[in-house]
């Protein structure tokens, strides 16, 4: 551990950091992780029953965790690098929810926010994870593709098949934090790794500040260019400060392999192609992420990750794998069958509208993908999407044939 | 985004270059006049209640403006921002109000009796008459920056403040937050209810954050004269009545503006005002009087005139649609006031209005009439 601390501290641009934050107080904070004092006070003028937010419309995780009581323990605390718990939960006051969606409501500016106000993220991580707690369990990870089997769909049915995830640079903020300097830090180091790819990975980078009309026509296109986020559950976060400095889109020249910079995480890797060859998809997705990760060690920098929650990123949601594998189906008469979401909940699956989160499907084609990202390896949430899928679609030629279907026994949580 | 104190020493271990925003693309006048050297020099500083030079920024860097309008693209977080920031702001505030000097000193004239005439407007065009200022309660932080605690106390003092009032000022105070559904319909036909902001040039400044908690509405009996609680300002105050009797909606502008800061005093919490700057408020376009007296009037002919616009600018006007700022006029009514806030008083704001309108309407006739307007056209003012 102290090795993997002395690279961070070497990597980052000026170890004079420590002196600015306090010391020896933030360097024995670092190089032990399990004893994370809570960073310098807060600008603080009324008492913490004044300042405690009115949640009594609000209906997200955070809203039905945040007691007075952790409030007043922990608002007076900041990270090392000033972020607070108003910060962190922002997102979720300004944001009641909806009576049927639950949202997180809250989010992390950095790496320790997930140490500092643990009083709050854990049962707030528990709650979202169906139970997952971080302070007594593991998780794992597990990126060895060779593990998929069955990994090939049936095509008339299963149209395209991706697979997502988000990767964090340890030592610099994330994006409710992050300043301009460190937001272009990160868009540099991702860019220097992702130009040593080679192979089929080769590609280049789209600076959203620098993209030619043409680029961006191009890319809206192939369905690859993001947007500003629109989203209040983001930009009330902080996440689309100083649009669109230091964004960007790479990808490589097959168009299969993608990661945006700077959007609602350091990076968002994805995997993607048409038709059903998921193994495949996953197996780019493995390759890629482990190259790019070796590229970033070689110039001192690594990812985000700890044994209790995986891989950090932003939102507590996307925690441990961060991964959505999932494909875009035809499902027109089994989605009309009212034991649909039932099965789907049994296979620990969720569907959305081809237009991802938030929108309806189009002609009966449904984007399918897993629920879980914490608790579960890769290997094994992608195994359940093809699971799953595989099951969905045998149910779909029955009904085809008028003959029923069942609905399978639930899934284990936790494997 | 109140940030903890580190946040801004954390950000001084990177250069000037590597923080510099990138502003190649806007419009705006913070983005014309900040400079590497101004942000350099500034970018270490912190008003005492912490508010930072990227705080001050992020809206202008966020909202890059438009070819044609001239945004500010800063706010400030508090009173002491002007001051700590003054060479950011003070560049801006020269821009933004026709070359105000650092030197320059505002008068402040609030005695209704000095507005000559306005009892007058024809109400045949002039449909309603409106003046609106706002003010920020001493010793507190600005929307941009203020936690819950202070929204809450302000809102706490405005509304004992309000509740004291009595006679044609007699209300009642609606808070957002549990308004009943036939409150708040009445509210949207009075025009009164003000909604959570959605411009980003308000909610890139943090100003929407909370929101409903802490703000709210309140109104006298009589329906001409309102209060909004922390919406863009700590308050917001606004006389208005049908017509074009704009001297008596003055008079009560002034009245029961005196009265409210009188309480105000009495409980130590005067209103900020300097000599240099005025009335404080959040927007430095808002400086100086933070007025804006109007009247919505029937100027079909006139405003498709083509010397309308110079005839405003002469006149010291603007015009905007009859859902305020940045909204279209329909069917040819158009909501016009005073152009200035910083470097005139009240009154000579208000005085510009009314001559103004007086002007106009009979422009307006004149067209009618089939007669040209241009021996009316007036010299700058």
């Amino acid at each position: 551990m102290a090795s993997s601390f002395s690279r961070i501290l070497s990597s980052r641009r000026n170890v004079g950091i420590l002196s600015v934050v306090g010391g020896s107080v933030t360097a024995a904070f670092l190089l032990n992780r399990e004893h994370v004092s809570a960073g310098v006070p807060v600008r603080r003028i009324y008492p913490a029953s004044a300042e405690y937010p009115d949640l009594r419309k609000h209906n997200n995780c955070m809203a039905s965790n945040l007691t007075p009581a952790i409030y007043a323990k922990l608002c007076d605390k900041a990270t090392p690098n000033g972020f607070t718990l108003d910060q962190a939960i922002q997102t979720g006051v300004d944001n009641p929810g909806h009576p049927f969606i639950k949202t997180v409501g809250m989010v992390a500016g950095d790496e320790e926010s997930y140490e500092v106000f643990a009083d709050l993220l854990d049962p707030v991580i528990k709650e979202r994870h169906n139970g997952y707690d971080p302070s007594t369990m593991k998780h794992p990870t597990d990126l060895d593709a060779s593990k998929i089997h069955s990994g090939q769909f049936d095509e008339r049915y299963v149209l395209s098949s991706r697979v997502r995830t988000g990767r964090s640079i340890r030592g610099l903020s994330l994006p409710p934090a992050c300043s301009r300097a460190e937001r272009r830090e990160v868009e540099r180091v991702v860019i220097d790794a992702l130009s040593g790819l080679k192979g089929d990975l080769t590609g280049r980078y789209y600076s959203l500040t620098q993209m030619t009309d043409k680029e961006q026509q191009q890319l809206i296109d192939d369905h690859f260019l993001f947007d500003k986020p629109v989203s209040p559950l983001l930009t009330c976060a902080g996440m689309a400060r100083d649009w669109p400095d230091a964004r960007g889109i790479w990808h490589n020249n097959e168009k299969t392999f993608l990661i945006w910079v700077n959007e609602e995480d350091h990076t968002r890797v994805i995997s993607m192609e048409k038709g059903g060859n998921m193994k495949r998809v996953f197996e780019r997705f493995c390759r890629g992420l482990k190259e790019v990760e070796r590229l970033i060690q070689e110039r001192g920098w690594e990812f985000m990750w700890n044994e209790r929650l995986g891989y950090i990123l932003t939102c507590p949601s996307n925690l441990g794998t961060g991964l959505r594998a999932g494909v875009h189906v035809k499902l027109p008469l089994l989605s009309k069958d009212p034991r649909f979401s039932k099965i789907l909940d049994n296979l620990r699956l969720q569907k959305r509208g081809t237009g991802g989160v938030d929108t309806a499907a189009v002609g009966g084609v449904f984007d399918i993908s897993n629920l879980d990202r914490l608790g579960q390896s890769e290997v094994q949430l992608v195994q359940t999407v093809i699971d799953g899928v595989n099951y969905l679609v045998e149910c779909e030629k029955k009904l085809e044939k008028g003959q029923d279907i069942k609905v399978p026994p639930p899934l284990k949580q936790f494997k | 985004m109140p940030f903890g104190n580190t946040h801004n020493n954390f950000k001084l271990n990177y250069s000037v270059d590597e923080e510099f925003p990138d502003l190649s693309k806007h419009n705006n006048h913070m983005a014309k006049l900040l400079t590497k050297e101004l942000y350099g020099k500034m970018r270490d500083k912190q008003t005492p209640t912490g508010f930072t030079l990227d705080d001050v920024i992020q809206t202008g860097v966020d909202n890059p403006g438009h070819p044609f309008i001239m945004t500010v693209g800063c706010v400030a977080g508090d009173e002491e921002s002007y001051e700590v920031f003054k060479d950011l702001f003070d560049p801006v505030i020269s821009d933004r109000h026709g070359g105000y000097k650092p030197t320059d000193k505002h008068k402040t004239d609030l005695n209704f009796e000095n507005l000559k005439g306005g009892d007058d407007l024809d109400p045949n065009y002039v449909l309603s008459s409106r003046v609106r200022t706002g003010r920020s309660i001493k010793g507190y932080s600005l929307p941009p920056h203020n936690s819950r605690g202070e929204r809450r106390c302000i809102e706490k003092l405005a509304v004992e403040a309000l509740a004291s009032l009595d006679g044609e000022f007699k209300g009642k105070y609606y808070p957002l937050r549990s308004m009943t559904d036939a409150e708040q319909e009445q509210l949207i036909s009075d025009h009164f209810l003000f909604d959570k902001p959605v411009s980003p040039l308000l909610t890139c400044a943090g100003m929407a954050r909370d929101w409903p908690d802490g703000r709210g509405i309140w109104h006298n009996d009589n329906k001409t004269f309102l209060v909004w609680v922390n919406e863009e300002d700590h308050l917001r105050v606004i006389s208005m009545q049908k017509g074009g009797n704009m001297r008596e909606v003055f008079k009560r502008f002034c009245v029961g503006l005196q009265k409210i800061e009188e309480i105000f005093k009495k409980h130590n919490h005067g209103f900020m005002w300097n000599e240099h700057l005025g009335y404080i408020l959040t927007c430095p376009s808002n400086l100086g009087t933070g007025l804006r007296g109007g009247v919505h009037v029937k100027l079909p002919k006139l405003s498709t005139h083509p010397k309308f616009e110079e005839i405003l600018t002469r006149l010291r006007l603007q015009k905007r649609g009859t859902g305020g700022v940045d909204t279209a006029s329909v069917g040819g009514v158009f909501d016009i006031s005073n152009a200035d806030r910083l470097g005139s008083s009240e009154v000579e704001q208000v005085q510009l209005v009314v001559d103004g309108v007086k002007l106009m309407v009979e422009m307006e006739k004149k067209l009618e009439k089939g007669e040209a307007i241009d021996s009316m056209i007036p010299a700058q003012k």
